[in-house]
């Protein structure tokens, strides 16, 4: 089934985060939100909810049941959703409505994106207020549903949703990167796969499955192709390379760290596996469900997210049903430097709520997107991919652990990929790490990944990479993700050089003016002090 | 005298109209100096830079100063994937318009294309592809052969796009909404096939986009379209008739 080759558009569409902020401060702005002491509910609510799925008819379900759940609960708001299928065109329609007044009610969001959405004033609201509110606030006494109290909430991914010391969104579902491997291949080169990946070991077995027979035939597969190790966001790769290595990124203020030695490293590293076949890219050779499941390739790296893509048996597929070839999948948490302090991003959907007006319109807003943390959306979205939960109510309830425990039972809700890669999440959600927020954030996030990218298609299209080309490749990605001009972005200091030659003779000819008016009055009351 | 100039003016005129109607019909293969021929095109190794004259048949999106297109020349056609692009050139590109184009040769999921970050000079010259009917190439290996052309397939059989019975879906699996990638089944001798109205290329507002809304399983159909391919053929259909 063709599925979505345009959700490499979406990937591809990096400068999102580029997007000038000037719309933002054209508009007018909101009066900062208050909570009000009760929701009228003689009043009625049309409230707009802008979802992103991952191109996937379970998870639109999930949202339309949960809408008509909701408006069951609260007759006077009606929810209208609107359908995306990525992050950053979410952001761009967000941005573009930020200047005409038009942004959603409820939004699906990274916070990398409400940094930049603060940057319109009272834009977003801040989420404190309405958690704390003993009505309707998280676990309220006047909710007409049976959602989380903060307590509930897991606490590592509310923290990330805190902006400027509060809080802008609630976590909605989280996900992080796994690695999706042919273990037969593995056994195959005369390898043990271990619990733990290591960056060398991937390496290593990765420039093994790149042995040809004499026909020019790959002999781990027969076939004519094989990419032993394809990375899917190589933002991501970047990211975590350097964490894993406590290596420079960015700082909590949003000074950037990316260029340093450390990636350098990296990028040789890549280079030399790009150079000997080992490595590519999604954004290079394709999906890497669509090469795994081929038997065209060892470790593919994606996000948990995308678990029902890979393996042999993945119940959904791009590549037809004679192109799979049959091997024994395994899910591992991606390579590590330390293995026994192993790092791995978090990701995931967070909801964010806009301002308006209308202070009720607000809290009608509130109700819905807390209403997305019932049990019920929480585990039915939850089962759409291998997402984990955010709530330790929904976490620990029955149901959910009912539907671990039944992992392999089908192909389908039980598809035992999805449930390992849930599962591997669930049981590191401590070695998870988030970056810091700000106002261009997802533009150094682009960037790293960028890095990764060029150095491929250089190797590939037999450039030379050395010093001189790393000189230049920094250059090139500071210029293309306008790095230089975060403090212009996020309204910092700038250091303006000298005045001009006019400028400095204006100021000039201004001060010697006030002086010479200031020498006059001192006469003037020099004189009639004389006369008295 | 007077009658003499006139003749003159009038045979300049005449010719001069020639010249144009040339221009604007058929356009002009020959390649300019240090620029590839199709098969030259055909013939580069993956990942080798390529330079290449061309004609845009189609735009499907322009996004952040990169456009993706569809162009042809006499001999074959050619996938531009984002491009760079200023809006303002974008806005100049219409079908026919003559554009030269300097990057990479790159497959993606068997699509042969021109990767991203390729240049683009607009250049003189007019040509607009005439359709190239694949009906009976379809399931046969030399198909692929017009990867990216401007095709028709005729006489063609809606079928369920699912269990449902539906004629389309909205995405490939139902998960999108009125805007998104259509997604249909058609049938020939006994083989069915999905064909997409890609929304970048043809939105809602198009006549293909409301044409395939209304389509009825058991509908025999003539289609149009670019032949896209993407882990096999994946034809972004531009017009659809119903018989």
């Amino acid at each position: 089934m063709k599925i979505k080759w345009k959700k490499r558009l979406a990937v591809l569409s990096l400068g999102a985060g580029l997007l000038t902020l000037s719309g933002c401060h054209g508009s007018k702005a909101l009066p900062e939100f208050s909570v009000p002491a009760d929701f009228d509910a003689s009043g009625n609510y049309e409230i707009t909810f802008w979802a992103k799925n991952d191109t996937n008819k379970c998870q639109t379900d999930v949202y339309q049941k949960a809408i008509a759940d909701f408006e069951t609960l609260y007759p006077n708001i009606k929810v209208n959703m609107k359908l995306y299928t990525d992050y950053n065109r979410i952001f761009n329609d967000v941005i573009t409505n930020i200047s005409t007044g038009t942004t959603p009610n409820v939004c699906i969001t990274y916070p990398d994106h409400i940094a930049t959405y603060m940057t319109g004033k009272n834009t977003v609201v801040p989420l404190d207020g309405l958690f704390a509110d003993e009505k309707y606030g998280l676990g309220g006494s006047e909710l007409l549903y049976d959602g989380p109290t903060r307590e509930e909430i897991i606490p590592q991914f509310l923290s990330e949703c805190v902006l400027e010391e509060q809080h802008y969104a609630l976590p909605y579902m989280r996900s992080t990167e796994c690695c999706y491997i042919n273990k037969t291949y593995v056994e195959k080169l005369g390898y043990e796969l271990p619990e733990v990946l290591t960056w060398d070991f991937v390496w290593e077995v990765s420039e093994a499955a790149t042995a040809k027979n004499a026909d020019g035939t790959f002999a781990l597969n027969s076939q004519n192709v094989m990419i032993p190790f394809i990375y899917k966001s190589t933002d991501n790769m970047m990211i975590q390379m350097l964490r894993q290595k406590d290596a420079g990124y960015s700082t909590q203020e949003g000074d950037i760290r990316l260029f340093n030695d450390t990636t350098e490293e990296i990028l040789y590293d890549v280079a030399a596996h790009v150079e000997s076949g080992a490595f590519s890219t999604f954004k290079i050779s394709s999906y890497p469900a669509n090469f795994l499941n081929a038997g065209q390739c060892v470790f593919a790296i994606d996000s948990t997210a995308g678990a029902t893509w890979m393996g042999a048996e993945a119940p959904l597929s791009d590549i037809s049903e004679d192109a799979f070839v049959s091997f024994e999948t395994a899910v591992r948490m991606v390579p590590q430097f330390d293995p026994e302090n192993p790092r791995m991003i978090s990701q995931g959907p967070s909801v964010c709520v806009f301002n308006k007006a209308d202070p009720q319109e607000v809290l009608a807003s509130w109700l819905f997107a807390q209403y997305l943390l019932t049990n019920e959306v929480q585990i039915g979205y939850a089962q759409t991919e291998g997402y984990l939960p955010v709530t330790s109510k929904a976490q620990q309830s029955s149901a959910y652990q009912d539907y671990l425990a039944r992992s392999g039972e089908d192909n389908k809700t039980y598809y035992p990929i999805k449930i390992d890669a849930s599962t591997l999440l669930l049981e590191h959600t401590g070695d998870t790490f988030v970056t810091p927020v700000f106002n261009g954030s997802a533009a150094l996030r682009n960037a790293a990944g960028q890095l990764i990218e060029n150095v491929a298609n250089s190797v590939r299209r037999h450039e030379t990479v050395d010093e001189d080309y790393m000189e230049g490749l920094y250059s090139d990605v500071t210029a293309l993700y306008r790095l230089d001009q975060k403090d212009i972005a996020s309204g910092g200091k700038q250091e303006l050089g000298s005045l001009p030659g006019a400028a400095v003779l204006l100021l000039a000819a201004l001060a010697v003016s006030w002086l010479l008016i200031l020498l006059y009055v001192l006469r003037d009351f020099v004189k009639k002090k004389k006369k008295h | 005298m007077k009658k003499k100039l006139a003749l003159t003016l009038t045979l300049a005129l005449v010719l001069s109209l020639t010249a144009c109607g040339k221009s604007q019909d058929s356009g002009s293969d020959e390649k300019s100096e240090g620029v590839m021929t199709y098969a030259e095109y055909v013939d580069a190794a993956l990942d080798s830079e390529v330079v290449i004259e061309t004609y845009v048949q189609a735009k499907q999106s322009w996004w952040e100063d990169k456009a993706t297109l569809y162009t042809q020349d006499k001999d074959g056609a050619y996938f531009i994937y984002n491009a760079v692009c200023s809006e303002t050139d974008y806005d100049k590109l219409t079908p026919g318009t003559k554009i030269k184009v300097t990057g990479y040769k790159t497959e993606w999921s068997g699509e042969v294309e021109v990767a991203e970050g390729a240049s683009i000079e607009i250049e003189d010259g007019n040509y607009v592809a005439p359709v190239t009917d694949v009906t009976d190439l379809l399931g046969k290996d030399e198909l692929i052969n017009h990867q990216n052309k401007f095709v028709s397939f005729k006489g063609m059989t809606v079928e369920a796009a699912d269990d449902s019975g539906a004629a389309f879906l909205y995405n490939w699996d139902g998960s999108g909404e009125d805007g998104s990638d259509l997604y249909f089944n058609v049938s020939l001798n006994g083989e069915t096939y999905t064909f997409t109205v890609e929304s970048y290329l043809c939105d809602s507002s198009t006549e293909v986009y409301q044409t395939v809304k209304n389509l009825n399983v058991g509908d025999t159909v003539d289609m149009e379209g670019y032949l896209y391919w993407y882990e096999g053929v994946n034809p972004h259909i531009t017009s659809v008739t119903v018989k």
